[in-house]
């Protein structure tokens, strides 16, 4: 792991006070398909990124968590339309170039999302070997990226800015000779990692970048993003169906179901007190990476066909917990007793009694992950 | 080149099936077509004693020694070049007789595969590409050509264009050259009249086979484009051009391991294009034989044919493996 | 799902839209397919060809074969010869002499017909043998679709049971049936099937034969295409399963892979009829598939009725309605089998299916964009714009409401 420079390493930093925001989502709708065909994907979804956080977005498969982070950045494949909502970036480039201010997402045309997506804005998807082209070598992608948006670099220099990026994450120069099926996956996804950070973006959309590889590589990824992070400084979406992931790397979890954001909150607090009984479901159904074992229970059922969702809370059917009002009444997302979290749950409204698993107490503060970031914020600030 | 080597070895495999089925054919097969075409060439008196006896033994009937050594037989002629001679071509050895019809066919079907594979492939990239776009018109009109035997569009094309039909009298509908007017030789009014009479039985071929080329490249290119690797291009902000050629050079990849079956048809195609044209190549040629119940110019020249579309099966693989690192790595390997 | 659907569908997209399926989304994806207008137009086309196939020579005016139908409609004497003297071409007579120019004799006057445009006697005209174009094409539908399906169909057994075999046994057997599927994919089709047929003049008499020669050359393309498909079923979950369970190989062929492998055999299928129609068209063309005069008599078929127009020369001498028609009927019948295909392959491959995506789609649900790679379209629904929005709200508000009254 890389740690950051020694002078850096100052105590002022307050973990109480938020950041600003980098990315904010607010009220994003998205359908697949027009007209009578289309499926909502995604309803109303708030999200806001902070500058230099990493946050986590949970939630089973079909859940809306990638075309949330796809629609965000426009990059959602059709038949999705984004229906409804906004989405600015608060652009603050690290760089001399790039846009400055706020952008707002859906409004921007093509020429103004070249000059956001890639260099603002960069995504690691799930599949490294999908991502890459098979049929050009790892150094001639890196290539083309930074001939567009490095128009003054000489081939030299691009060539030493690739093996740069390389060296990076872990890997030699040489393998720019290489082609993405002369790597193996771990490689694939380090290779796409360098090459999202090549323009030193603010914010990384990371859409379960670890998913398709072993344990051991994943941790390893992990481990190596997080220093990255600490090192430059961008913030992070991170995108997962495996909740336990995020509680070791997340400063906050989102979590999804149906396409809507159920519960929000610190990752310690999500973690150690969740409050919605899908959240806890979901804590149960992967074995955690540290801590005490647990007994496993998951989550019974499946995830609702989103053409067919139930009425009332979409996850009532799933839940051992369900009153007569969730099958009747849709909950919203409500601030909660506790540091800056929400749940939509009406077991934690009105005079509902909360079961036990669900009223573990909040973890005291400054716990986890959040009080490591401070001394990134300031590397940032440094530069 | 261990992959080069395995499909060269595929395809002497091939061609020995192909040229033992024709081995087999006139042997096994009821006696009365061969009975029929030797007597015939016996009537003919072109024929004398001596070639009907060559006929006999190049068909194997009324030969009294054992198939085995005649299939022996038959490998060490082929290796000395010795396909037997043609009586409907005053007893001309085949093998000369196919090295005058080759140059017709190889230069038509050479010219309209590579005019009809690059322009189809580029109309196929640019219509998945636009996909929704106004060109998807084209889509049951190359649904429609591609339904059309390649005589069949001959015909209309004849009927249209033809000199000798009565619409619009453009080009020459009818043989290799202008037998009556110029001379076979390096001189232009001859090259000219080859180019003239080689426009309507090539653009024959194109617009037939090119059809298929669209259509697969197009599917190709909309299934490549669903691909992660496009959309990174796309996001990473790469010009247009660059993803398109992202796409396409992946999207290509099929259509070129596909070009075995697309050329086995284009030559089935352009076999009877020349019969439509009258058009001096071996597909007119093997008609002519065909009828003349000519069975040792047939079998000579299905072996040409056979040999022509393994090369070009070669040739195909080649490419292959210059365009996908994957089967470059293989073939080293 | 229950009253508020339907008042809520339509205009309150955020309420409404995650939690009220819009009908017609909830049919069935088996339903979804036969609604392509490509399929449809197939089905016709092929629904056509099929009634015309059976009923055809019983509706047929005319028998296809017999010549000098203009006499039919009693006719004699004076009246006869004035309609015969229409028809008909008279060559000079000439001096014809031998090598030597010794003998010389006058050749008679050659009686040529002219074959009559269409009429409504005779709706697409006549053959210059005077023959009825319109009964010829009756005639012929039947063995044309015959011989296409016949030949398909074994063409189509053929290949699944060398494709099937080779992906769901492996190894030796693999790679021996491999093999013998890509030699014959390599050999050129049709001059194996011209040469075939040359050996069996007597073949065009009978359906099943020349199906079978058409076959043979015809089966490896579907083969390789269904080994591959078997090839990465056998490894699916559910098939291991069955393996585990003890199941017999034929049952788990027949139980577990093939009913998957449907909709790849369908294609098949369709795709050698296509080919095999295509082959005795050429076949016949060609006059190896047996005049119907012959002995054993040939059957009547369009390939066979574009043989009898090229050599008289139909094609430059402008007489259309004698080539074209059976030329228009080679060409819908193909064009009806590719869109099934087509059809068949959307279905495959779902990404071929433009969901709800085109232009005319597009603009009906109010952008004008055709939906581009990489830059999502935003449609706000309730209000596009500042200008806009408030007489688009008011006006959504008041149908909404108006609709949702009663």
């Amino acid at each position: 792991m890389m740690a950051p420079e020694a002078p850096a390493r100052t105590p002022s930093a307050k973990p109480a006070q938020l950041a600003e925001p980098v990315l904010e989502i607010r009220g994003l709708c998205v359908d697949y398909g027009y007209g009578a065909d289309a499926v909502s994907a995604v309803v109303d979804c708030d999200l806001v990124l902070r500058r230099g956080e990493v946050m986590g977005l949970a939630g089973e498969s079909g859940s809306g968590k990638s075309t949330l982070a796809m629609a965000a950045i426009r990059l959602l494949r059709s038949p999705g339309v984004i229906t409804a909502g906004e989405v600015l970036f608060h652009s603050r480039p690290f760089s001399e170039e790039g846009p400055r201010g706020t952008i707002d997402m859906l409004a921007a045309n093509d020429s103004v999302l070249r000059t956001v997506r890639w260099s603002e804005i960069s995504v690691v998807l799930q599949s490294a070997l999908n991502a890459l082209n098979p049929v050009i070598t790892i150094g001639a992608q890196f290539d083309d990226l930074l001939r567009v948006h490095r128009p003054s670099f000489s081939n030299r220099d691009r060539w030493n800015r690739s093996a740069e990026l390389l060296d990076m994450v872990g890997m030699t120069a040489d393998r720019l000779r290489s082609y993405p099926h002369e790597l193996s996956g771990g490689m694939c996804q380090r290779a796409m990692i360098a090459m999202a950070l090549a323009l030193e973006p603010q914010v990384i959309l990371l859409d379960e970048p670890t998913t398709a590889l072993d344990v051991v590589t994943q941790r390893e990824i992990l481990e190596e993003l997080m220093g990255l992070r600490d090192q430059l400084g961008f913030a992070a979406l991170f995108i997962t169906h495996d909740l336990s992931l995020l509680v070791e790397l997340a400063d906050e979890i989102a979590v999804m179901y149906a396409g809507r954001v159920m519960e929000r909150a610190p990752a310690a607090s999500l973690f150690h007190a969740p409050r919605l009984p899908y959240t806890y479901g979901l804590l149960n159904c992967f074995p955690p990476m540290h801590g005490p074992r647990r007994p496993m229970e998951g989550i019974p059922g499946s995830p609702p066909d989103l053409r067919v969702l139930p009425t009332g809370c979409a996850f009532h059917p799933r839940c051992r917990w369900a009153m007569e009002r969730c099958r009747q009444e849709r909950p919203v997302l409500r601030p909660l007793g506790g540091p800056n979290r929400e749940v939509a749950c009406w077991l934690h409204a009105g005079d509902a009694t909360i079961p036990r698993e669900l009223a573990h107490p909040e973890p005291p503060a400054a716990a986890g992950r959040p009080a490591a970031t401070g001394p990134a914020r300031a590397a940032r600030a440094r530069r | 080149m261990r992959l080069l080597l395995r499909r060269l070895s595929f395809y002497v495999i091939a061609a020995w099936v192909a040229l033992t089925i024709s081995f087999f054919l006139p042997r096994v097969m009821p006696g009365n077509p061969v009975q029929e075409a030797i007597s015939r060439a016996t009537q003919s008196g072109v024929c004398n004693l001596e070639c009907v006896n060559a006929i006999r033994l190049e068909l194997g009937f009324g030969v009294h020694t054992s198939i085995w050594v005649q299939y022996l037989q038959f490998w060490g002629n082929l290796f000395h070049g010795d396909l037997g001679s043609s009586w409907t071509q005053g007893n001309q050895p085949v093998a000369t007789l196919i090295a005058q019809y080759l140059p017709w066919t190889i230069g038509l079907l050479g010219a309209a595969t590579v005019i009809s594979f690059v322009l189809g492939t580029l109309i196929g990239i640019v219509m998945g590409w636009l996909r929704g776009s106004w060109l998807d018109w084209l889509m049951p009109v190359a649904t429609l050509f591609q339904a059309i035997p390649y005589f069949l569009l001959a015909l209309v094309l004849t009927m249209f264009f033809g000199e000798t039909a009565h619409m619009l009298h453009l080009l020459p509908s009818s043989g290799g050259y202008d037998v009556y007017t110029v001379a076979p030789g390096m001189n232009w009014p001859y090259l000219w009249s080859i180019v003239t009479h080689a426009v309507l039985p090539a653009a024959t071929v194109v617009l037939a086979s090119m059809a298929g080329f669209i259509l697969g490249m197009r599917n190709q290119m909309i299934t490549t484009m669903d691909e992660d690797f496009v959309l990174v291009a796309r996001a990473k902000g790469l010009p247009r051009r660059r993803v398109v050629w992202y796409a396409a050079r992946n999207a290509m990849l099929p259509s070129v391991s596909n070009f075995s079956i697309a050329i086995s048809l284009v030559v089935a195609g352009q076999l009877l294009v020349e019969l439509v044209f009258n058009y001096p190549g071996i597909g007119y040629h093997l008609f002519k034989a065909v009828e003349d119940l000519d069975y040792v110019l047939v079998q000579g020249i299905f072996l040409v044919i056979v040999v022509v579309v393994l090369v070009a099966n070669l040739l195909a693989d080649l490419v292959y493996v210059l365009i996908d690192p994957r089967a470059r790595q293989e073939a080293a390997g | 799902m229950t009253a508020g659907a339907a008042t809520t569908r339509t205009e309150t997209p955020l309420a409404a839209a995650g939690l009220q399926p819009p009908p017609s989304v909830l049919r069935s994806r088996g339903l979804r397919v036969p609604r392509s207008p490509k399929v449809i137009a197939g089905l016709a086309i092929l629904a056509v060809f099929v009634v015309i196939a059976v009923i055809g020579p019983v509706i047929a005016p005319y028998s296809p074969n017999e010549t000098g139908i203009y006499c039919r409609t009693a006719c004699s004497g004076a009246r006869a010869a004035a309609a015969w003297l229409q028809t008909i071409v008279v060559h000079p007579a000439e001096q014809v002499c031998n090598a030597a120019g010794t003998v010389c004799f006058n050749s008679p006057a050659v009686l040529a017909f002219l074959p009559k445009p269409p009429s409504g006697a005779h709706w697409l005209g006549t053959t210059v043998f005077a023959q009825d174009v319109w009964s010829q094409l009756l005639v012929s539908t039947r063995a044309t679709l015959l011989v296409g399906f016949i030949a398909g169909a074994i063409a189509t057994a053929l290949s699944v049971l060398v494709g099937v075999t080779a992906g769901y046994l492996g190894g030796n057997a693999d790679e021996g049936l491999s093999l013998l599927s890509n030699v014959f994919l390599a050999i050129p089709g049709l001059p194996l099937l011209i040469v075939l047929a040359s050996y069996v003049p007597s073949a065009g008499a009978n359906v099943i034969v020349i199906a079978l020669i058409v076959a043979v050359t015809g089966w490896a393309y579907g083969a390789r295409v269904l080994r591959a498909q078997t090839l990465s079923l056998r490894n699916r979950d559910f098939v291991e399963a069955a393996r585990v369970s003890g199941e017999g190989r034929m049952r788990i062929i027949v139980v577990e892979v093939l009913p998957n492998l449907l909709p790849i055999v369908a294609s098949t299928f369709l795709f050698t009829t296509l080919y095999a129609v295509g082959a005795y068209v050429a076949l016949a063309f060609l006059g190896l598939a047996g005049a119907p005069n012959a002995s054993p008599a040939g059957l009547w078929n369009w390939g066979e009725m574009l043989q009898q127009a090229y050599p008289q020369n139909a094609v430059a001498s402008g007489w259309w309605w004698w080539w074209l028609p059976p030329g228009f009927c080679i060409a819908l019948l193909g064009m009806g089998l590719a869109l099934l295909n087509f059809g068949i392959d959307e279905f495959v491959n779902p990404r071929l299916r433009a969901a709800g995506l085109s232009r005319r789609s597009a603009r009906r649900a109010g952008i004008s964009l055709r939906p581009r790679l990489g830059i999502t379209p935003v449609m706000h629904r309730r209000a596009t714009g500042g200008r806009h929005s408030a007489t688009a709200a008011v006006a959504t508000d008041a149908v909404g409401s108006e609709g949702a009254a009663p």
